[in-house]
This record gives C-alpha cells, sequence and structure tokens, in this order.
C-alpha cells in the first residue's frame, strides 16, 4: 500500500490533565533547540477550538500536537511527506516519531509528571484515495501491524476498527499492558 | 488493492474545461520544477488558483533567538519570487456568496485532514482557506473540488476575487430582492472572462439586499450593488408596471491601508445592464487602471485620480462598445428582452488560453450551480417555547436564531471561534444542514455559518446536534464575536498577532457574558494583522490593527485603537486610529472604552456616534496610561505576542502575494503557448507524431494571437482572423521581423497555417516544434521592443 499519511495518537493515562497553553513555549523550545532531527516550522495555537487539535508543532514532514479529540487526550503525530520504504517502514517510522515526541513530552518539568503508557494508541491513514475505511484497506494494513504489536506486547493486545465511513481509515490499539514509552522505543527499534 | 490517482477516480466527474485548467497547471508546475518558467509568471500563475504563500516560505523563521535557515529538501526550488517550493502555503477556496453545499463541506473537510491541520478556517469575504498546505497537493486538491463544483480559479492574485453577498439574501424582511441569482450571474460571467484577466491589482465585489443593514458592506468594495427596486418597495409607478430590478451600483470602495469609500457610479442600473457595466468596469480598470506602483494599484485609486463623474463616462462609453454578448441576460433568472444591439457582432471566445479563459466553458460547467434554488427542507413552525427548554438553548437561541421573512423558518448562526471549525465538525455540520437545512450552509464574512430555512420546529434538535459537535457557542454577532485576520499565525505581512488577541479578548468577554450591559453586547471588534486591513477593522465599533514599537532596544507588540467605525449601512463610515497600545494592554483598553460607553452615553446613543460626541480627544486621553510600557524586567510578557512564547520581532515580516504579480495578459498567453510547446514535446517523445505537430501550430497561433490582441483586444479566437490580423498588424508593418532573421519567424506561422491537415512523421513533427519555439521567442522579442521605453 503506497499510502504515507499515517497518524499515530498516543493516549495520555487516562486521569493526565494539561494546560495546553504550557505546551507553546515549550514546543518553541523545541524548535530553538533543534528537537527530534525534525524540520520545524512553527506552533500553531488551536485551543480556541472545540475538541480541535489543540496546540501542534508543525514540521514539514508531519505534524506534531497535544489534543483532547473524542475525548482523549493524546499526542498525535500526522505524516504530511511523502516517506520512503513500504508500509511496514512508515508505520514504523509514525510510531517511531510519535513515541520520541512523547518520551520528549515526558521530560517537561513544566508538565508534570505527563504520563504516556503506552498501552492505548490508535494508528489512522488520513488518505481516501489509497486508503478508503473499508475493508480491503483492513486487510492490507492489519497483518503488518499485528506482527508489530506481537513485538511490542507480547502480553497481548486488541485491536478495534473505527467503522466511521466517513472519518479516515483507523485501528486502535488496546494492549493488556503498560510498558511506557522507554519500553515501547525499545521493543521498536528491536522489532 | 488497486493503486489509482485522483485523476482516474475522478475521470468523468469534473467538467471538461476544468479537468483541462487543472492539467495546464500541473503543466507548469513540471516546467517550473524544470526551471522553465519565469518565477513571476509562476507566482501569479497560482495566486490566480488560490495557491497562496505562508509566512516564512522564504526559509527563514526567527525562532526567539535567532533567525534560523529553513533546508527544505528542495534546496532553492522556488514557486515565486523569494518563496520555496516546499515551504508550506495556504489554500484560498472561493465560495461565491459563501454558499457551500453539504457534499462541499465534506470534501473540504476531507482536504483540511488529509493535507492541511485538520482545520478549515471561514474568511472575512466567504471564503474557506487551508493552510500548511504543500503546493505538491494543489492539483488533487483542485480535482477533488471541481467534483462537487468548486473552482479555485481567481481566488488571488490580480483577478476579480471572490464574489461576496449578503447571507440573508432571499429570507431578510429588508431585502428589495433576493440577489442571490445575480450573484451567481456575475461570479460566472467574470470568471476566467478575458477583460478580467489585466488587472494591476485584485477587485473585489459584493451584493446586498438592502442599503440600510451591513448586509454586503457595498461601500467598501471596489464594486458593490446594493438591490434597488423602480419604483421602490412601497411605492407603485404611475402605469401600474411591475416594479424593475436593479442595483445602485458603488464603485472605488477599499480598505487596505488608507481606505476609500466607494462613490455612486449609478443609483440604478437595471438588471439586464448589471453584467455589461460590470465588463465596462473591468475593461476600464485592466486599461487605465495602475501596474507599476503596486500601493496605488487598486482601482479605488484611479476612481479618485479620474474623479467620479469622469469615470461614469468612460464606463458609459466604454459599455456602448462592448461587442454584444447574449450571456448579459442569459445568464440571468428571469427572462430579459434581448438587447437591441442584436446586429453586433457576438464574441466567441472558446479557446483555452491562460489569459482568454473563456468565461464559456465555465459558465457552462456551473450550470447546475447556478440552476440551484435554496429552498426549505421541511414545513414551517413556530420555535418552541416554554420553561422547560433547557438555558442553556434560550442563550444560544438569543443570538444565534432569527426569523426569517417566511414565517416559521429560521437562520441559524453557527459561530465558530476565529472562523476555525475542524474537519469532523465540518462533517457534522454538512450531515445537519442535510437533516434540517437542505443540504446548504453559508459563509458569512464574521466568519461564521449559517444554516438557513430551519424549521422552528427542528431548532431544538438542530442545537442539540450542534452542541453535541462543540459548535453550539452563542454570542454570533455580539461582542464575544471577534473578527480577525490570520495575522502573524500564518500571514508574511502580518504584525501583531490579531488571532491571537482576539482569542483572548474572546475568552475573557466570554466569560463575563452574563454580567455585560446591553449597550455594549452588539458591539463588533475586528483585528487585523497589520494595516492592510483584512480584519476589516475600519468599520468595527472598536477596531484594531497590528503595529510595533521599540522600547529599550527590543520591539513589542501593539495595536492601534481604531474607533468612529460603522459596520451599518453597507460599511457606512470608516474609523480612524488614535493611538498605538502595547497588545497585552488591549483586554484593559477594551474595558475601558466599554466601561466609559456604558457609564456615558445618552439613552438610545450608538457607540459611534458617542465617540463622535465625546471627541477622540478625550478618549484617547483616558487610555494615556494604557500607552506606557514596563521595562523588560518590569514584565517580559509584554515584550511577546499573545499565544505566541518567542520573544517579538518583526524580522519574519515578508514580502506579502496578496498584491500578486504583474503579469501582462500578453506575459500570460506567451508563457501559455511555451506550455503548449513543452506539450507537444511531450506527445513527440510518446510517439504521438500528428498530435505533437499539430500542438506545435496550436502554440504559434496562441503566441500571434496573444501578440496581436495587445492592440485589438477584441480579436477573437478563430485561426483565420488571427493569421489574418497578426499578418496586417504586424507582418505587413514589418513589427515583427527580426532584426536578422527578417520576416522568417512569422513564415513558420503562414505556411504551418497553410497546411490543409497535414500529416507528420516524426522529422517533420520535430521540425515543427523547432519552429514554434522560435516563433514564440520571435513573439516575446516583438512584445519586448515595442513596450521598451522610448530611448
Amino acid at each position: 500500500m503506497d499510502a504515507y499519511r499515517l497518524n499515530v495518537k498516543l493516549d495520555f493515562a487516562a486521569e493526565a490533565a494539561v494546560d495546553l497553553g504550557r505546551l507553546i513555549p515549550i514546543f518553541h523550545r523545541w524548535i530553538q533547540e533543534g528537537r527530534l532531527a525534525e524540520l520545524w516550522i512553527d506552533v500553531a495555537d488551536y485551543r480556541h477550538v472545540p475538541d480541535g487539535p489543540g496546540v501542534m508543532l508543525i514540521a514539514h514532514e508531519g505534524h506534531f500536537g497535544v489534543e483532547a479529540v473524542g475525548g482523549r487526550l493524546g499526542l498525535l503525530y500526522a505524516r504530511k511527506r511523502p516517506a520512503g520504504g513500504g508500509f511496514p517502514q512508515r508505520l514504523r517510522a509514525a510510531l517511531g516519531k510519535a513515541l520520541a515526541a512523547g518520551r520528549c513530552l515526558e521530560r517537561e518539568a513544566a508538565l508534570e509528571d505527563l504520563n504516556l503508557p503506552g498501552d492505548r494508541w490508535t494508528l489512522s491513514i488520513q488518505d481516501r484515495l489509497l486508503a478508503p475505511n473499508d475493508e480491503t484497506t483492513r486487510r492490507a494494513v492489519e497483518p503488518e501491524l499485528r506482527r508489530l504489536l506481537d513485538r511490542l506486547y507480547p502480553g497481548g493486545f486488541e485491536l478495534h476498527r473505527q467503522d466511521d465511513a466517513a472519518e479516515c481509515f483507523a485501528l486502535r490499539v488496546e494492549a493488556g499492558e503498560a510498558p511506557g514509552i522507554n519500553a515501547l522505543r525499545q521493543r521498536l527499534a528491536a522489532a | 488493492m488497486t493503486e489509482v490517482t485522483w485523476k482516474q477516480r475522478l475521470e468523468g466527474r469534473l467538467p471538461r474545461s476544468i479537468a483541462r485548467e487543472i492539467e495546464i497547471y500541473e503543466t507548469q508546475m513540471e516546467l517550473k520544477r524544470q526551471g522553465k518558467i519565469d518565477d513571476k509568471v509562476f507566482a501569479e500563475s497560482r495566486l490566480r488558483r488560490g495557491v497562496y504563500g505562508q509566512r516564512y516560505d522564504n526559509g527563514r523563521r526567527q525562532d526567539g533567538t535567532g533567525t534560523r535557515t529553513l533546508e527544505y529538501p528542495s534546496g532553492e526550488l522556488t514557486k515565486g519570487p523569494n518563496t520555496l517550493w516546499d515551504a508550506p502555503g495556504m489554500q484560498r477556496i472561493k465560495i461565491p456568496f459563501g454558499e457551500v453545499t453539504a457534499d462541499q463541506l465534506e470534501v473540504i473537510a476531507a482536504l483540511a485532514e488529509e493535507i492541511s491541520d485538520g482545520i478549515a478556517h471561514v474568511t472575512t469575504r466567504q471564503d474557506f482557506q487551508l493552510h500548511f498546505v504543500h503546493v505538491d497537493d494543489t492539483p488533487d486538491l483542485m480535482r477533488r473540488l471541481a467534483a462537487v463544483g468548486i473552482t479555485t480559479r481567481e481566488a488571488c492574485g490580480n483577478s476579480v476575487r471572490n464574489v461576496t453577498g449578503c447571507p440573508l439574501s432571499g429570507i431578510c424582511s429588508d431585502e428589495a430582492f433576493d440577489v442571490t441569482p445575480y450573484a451567481k450571474a456575475l461570479s460566472a460571467f467574470l470568471l476566467g472572462h478575458p477583460d478580467a484577466q489585466d488587472f494591476g491589482r485584485k477587485f473585489k465585489i459584493s451584493f446586498s439586499g438592502c442599503a440600510q443593514h451591513a448586509c454586503a458592506l457595498a461601500h467598501l468594495h471596489d464594486l458593490g450593488l446594493v438591490a434597488r427596486t423602480s419604483p421602490p418597495a412601497g411605492e407603485s409607478s404611475p402605469a401600474g408596471d411591475r416594479p424593475q430590478r436593479g442595483f445602485e451600483l458603488y464603485v472605488g470602495g477599499g480598505l487596505g491601508a488608507v481606505p476609500h469609500e466607494a462613490k455612486v457610479l449609478d443609483p440604478f442600473v437595471p438588471v439586464e445592464e448589471l453584467l455589461p457595466v460590470a465588463q465596462a468596469i473591468c475593461r476600464i480598470f485592466g486599461r487605465l487602471g495602475e501596474k507599476r506602483n503596486r500601493g496605488r494599484a487598486r482601482i479605488k485609486f484611479l476612481v479618485a485620480k479620474l474623479g467620479i463623474d469622469e469615470f461614469r463616462r468612460l464606463v458609459v462609453e466604454e459599455r456602448a462598445s462592448l461587442p454584444f454578448d447574449p450571456r448579459w441576460t442569459e445568464l440571468l433568472p428571469e427572462p430579459a428582452a434581448a438587447s437591441p444591439a442584436a446586429a453586433e457582432r457576438v464574441v466567441e471566445r472558446v479557446a483555452e488560453p491562460e489569459t482568454a479563459l473563456a468565461a464559456g466553458p465555465f459558465v457552462e460547467a456551473y450550470d447546475a450551480w447556478r440552476a440551484r434554488r435554496d429552498a426549505p427542507a421541511r414545513e414551517p413552525a413556530p420555535l418552541p417555547g416554554g420553561d422547560d427548554l433547557p438555558a442553556d438553548f434560550k442563550i444560544w437561541a438569543e443570538t444565534n436564531v432569527r426569523e426569517q421573512r417566511q414565517k416559521g423558518y429560521f437562520a441559524v448562526t453557527v459561530h465558530l471561534p476565529l472562523g476555525d471549525l475542524t474537519s469532523r465538525q465540518a462533517r457534522r455540520l454538512a450531515a445537519l444542514s442535510r437533516r434540517w437545512g437542505g443540504g446548504v450552509a453559508r459563509a458569512t464574512v464574521e466568519q461564521n455559518l449559517m444554516l438557513r430555512w430551519i424549521s422552528g420546529a427542528d431548532v431544538a434538535g438542530l442545537y442539540r446536534g450542534l452542541a453535541a459537535s462543540g459548535l453550539a457557542s452563542p454570542g454570533a454577532g455580539t461582542i464575544v464575536d471577534i473578527t480577525a485576520c490570520p495575522g502573524t499565525d500564518t500571514c508574511k505581512l502580518g504584525i501583531s498577532s490579531s488571532r491571537g488577541l482576539a482569542s483572548e479578548l474572546s475568552r475573557r468577554l466570554a466569560a463575563r457574558s452574563f454580567e455585560l450591559d446591553e449597550a455594549i453586547k452588539d458591539l463588533r471588534i475586528k483585528v487585523s494583522g497589520c494595516f492592510n486591513s483584512c480584519g476589516q477593522h475600519h468599520v468595527a465599533d472598536i477596531g484594531f490593527y497590528g503595529v510595533s514599537r521599540k522600547a529599550g532596544g527590543h520591539a513589542v507588540p501593539h495595536f492601534q485603537v481604531v474607533l468612529g467605525g460603522q459596520w451599518t449601512d453597507n460599511a457606512g463610515a470608516y474609523g480612524l486610529a488614535m493611538g498605538a497600545v502595547p497588545s497585552k494592554n488591549i483586554p484593559r483598553a477594551v474595558a475601558r472604552l466599554t466601561d466609559h460607553f456604558v457609564a456615558e452615553r445618552r439613552p438610545g446613543e450608538s457607540f459611534q456616534s458617542f465617540v463622535r460626541r465625546v471627541g477622540k480627544a478625550a478618549i484617547k486621553a483616558r487610555l494615556e496610561d494604557l500607552t506606557g510600557i514596563p521595562s523588560h524586567a518590569e514584565d517580559a510578557s509584554f515584550y511577546s505576542d499573545w499565544g505566541d512564547a518567542r520573544e517579538y520581532t518583526i524580522a519574519d515580516l515578508g514580502v506579502g502575494e496578496c498584491a500578486g504579480e504583474v503579469v501582462s495578459a500578453v506575459d500570460f498567453a506567451l508563457a501559455a503557448s511555451e506550455r503548449r510547446v513543452f506539450e507537444a514535446q511531450v506527445a513527440l517523445e510518446r510517439g504521438e507524431i500528428d498530435a505533437a505537430g499539430r500542438q506545435a501550430y496550436r502554440a504559434m497561433l496562441q503566441a500571434a494571437g496573444a501578440v496581436t490582441r495587445s492592440e485589438m483586444p477584441d480579436l477573437g479566437d478563430d485561426p483565420e482572423e488571427i493569421v489574418n490580423e497578426f499578418r496586417i498588424h504586424f507582418h505587413d508593418t514589418r513589427r515583427f521581423h527580426d532584426p536578422f532573421a527578417g520576416a522568417k519567424f512569422a513564415n513558420f506561422l503562414f505556411q504551418a497555417h497553410g497546411e490543409i491537415e497535414p500529416r507528420f512523421d516524426a522529422e517533420a513533427a520535430r521540425r515543427r516544434i523547432e519552429e514554434a519555439q522560435l516563433f514564440i521567442e520571435a513573439s516575446h522579442a516583438c512584445v519586448a521592443r515595442h513596450s521598451a521605453p522610448p530611448a
């Protein structure tokens, strides 16, 4: 499958609460420090939009953001530019970027022990042409995702497809364990 | 899974002319990547398709500690002067008079989440905008929009921009008549019209149903049309005839740095004269408007320079000289008498060159759109009453719901904070509009969306649907509904954060909304990021535009306070700036102004009248202490702007593209002919020999037409006519002769034209392509020779 606009949204811990305004100076500082080896472009503030993208950090290849769309507070990575390799490589790259950003967020003192357990996250593909929200896409995506998840969550996991036809294709991962970002990154690197 | 492209997927679903138009644009993109098209020509070409630049697209960004270079993968490849190819841009999507269908909303939503940042933004001219869009994504964006009847053509650049119209047209009890079909007619007529391709700046048109409300803000438009009947409503004609429909026609309005109020060109233009008079105005603007000094190129300067009487005389004269066009009346909603000038030659412009994008093909593409009529989906009913309605609903309904002229139906305004909604919200709104609103919504210049024809019985259900989607914010059209341009968020010209300020003000005012005095609840606050007035601050009760000041060696964001503006009476008066206040003190300034008004207004006195009575000097004195800037050590927050943690700077200001690039009609057409030659080469490579040869001939013909039209603007597209007139005016006069090769290149055209049904082999096609290239070069040289200033 040629789709490259993969989104990964990592859920924060259920009890987490974030003052999104605190992300603005944090994201500006990431730009100054050249964090995460991204070509950073800008910070976009959408706190005024109900159920909106929150505060975003715009990069050339993709966007990062902290938002609470659908009532779930989380960190989103949204790939926007073409990516090399096949779907397996793109999947790992998107997840890897989200995890790396998550780790940086967890280390921000101003966010007061924000925690990303790593047990709940959503993969979506923002491409209605190459990955329509249908069974064909699920058959193309799910096997590779399961292969990866087997390595990330040896304790088991569940996959749930979000089948609102109007929305982009999305699969929600609910793992039996909460390994935390660090462990997930290590497992991903080894996968 | 079968891999397809959007072009394949939408095959047959786009009007052929539109599909071809997008292919032309894609070819231009490829030519630009190969460095075969001039920066300015490509920039203007993409601007005319709504593909805009954004802040930092020159590859530099102040990050608060210093200027950072943005090292894009495409390196130095540009998409315009000082605009890097890979830098994200803004896509403007024209929505004529704001009418957007559910299908269209859904496609805009899909595009927002797939290629943008998930937000669709409604502008102060009833457009949608998507930000952070890569130029490579724009052709498919155009295809997907075209498949649902939207063209981005002429959304930006030196063209007729989106035609705006009152969102209440057709349902307002104060309107003279429904202007919607006339706005549609003029939009379709001028889109791609040859007489609207050679402007020095943009041209904005609006349609109002009445004179007394804000309506469509006729006074601040290049061409403002206010519906009238003759005799006026309530009077009867001596002969008892049906009132004639027409427009009070204003011309020469505009905001920008120095606003001009439009002048009355004609107190009554009958509807059947609407299109030809507009065309005549376009021709005069194209011919006489300033093109070198971009800062004085809007039509308002031309009208001011000539005076309205002389301008009027020129319009009348031009109108009389226009070749007859049956579309003047065919596009109107009612049968109109045929023009008495039927003996005149009908203009047939059916080619597809860059400059003369014939209105014909575009008009046909939008026939279904023009025929669509807004209509209720359900039976009328009164609004529900009673104490069992939720308090939230009542608060919302008080500001966001108004009864239409048609009893039992209501217009519901969806208040969008800063004009933004998410993709998911847009889809849900589309579903709600289908269920209750006939599947249509209207964008407003206050950056909201309006659903009309909602039965009173359905308003509560609609409210619940909106509330579930985060779209039920009350306060539409009130003091909490603050208009702001994109400002420093994304605009290269932004000086201060208009959106940051608007968001902060709205939040504070909304928190106090229960205690706000009635006198101030309906005040209009509008914020522009700079003096160019995209936030329409001049016509606000309280307006602001971004400026910068220095303190202790630091730059400090400020806003000029603008008072005295009038929103009603179709933007009846412009405010004046009365002093700059640090951005972080603006909320206190607003509180002080409104408190002053509440405390000292006379019964029934408007804010504008209050300002006039009290005097700006007195008001300025009341704000004086707020103009001071604390030292950086005392309060560093003053040295960064709302919603931005960086130390404030104006180093990121760039060259705006709002002014477009001045590319003459001739230059555009010659660029198009070069594109044809390129296509001929591609055809030759694919082995399509005959097609290659014929395309090369058409390229020469196009170039010859471009050169000849520089003197004969009404030249048609008939090849025989083009070649004949070219021969007379440029060959026989030796003006096209090359100083060394003489008539050689002109003869290429004559020879190719003289061949009847030519057959090509590869060698002949290749030769024809080379001849075409040489002919085009000669055309450039001819144009350059004849436009050079005298030695």
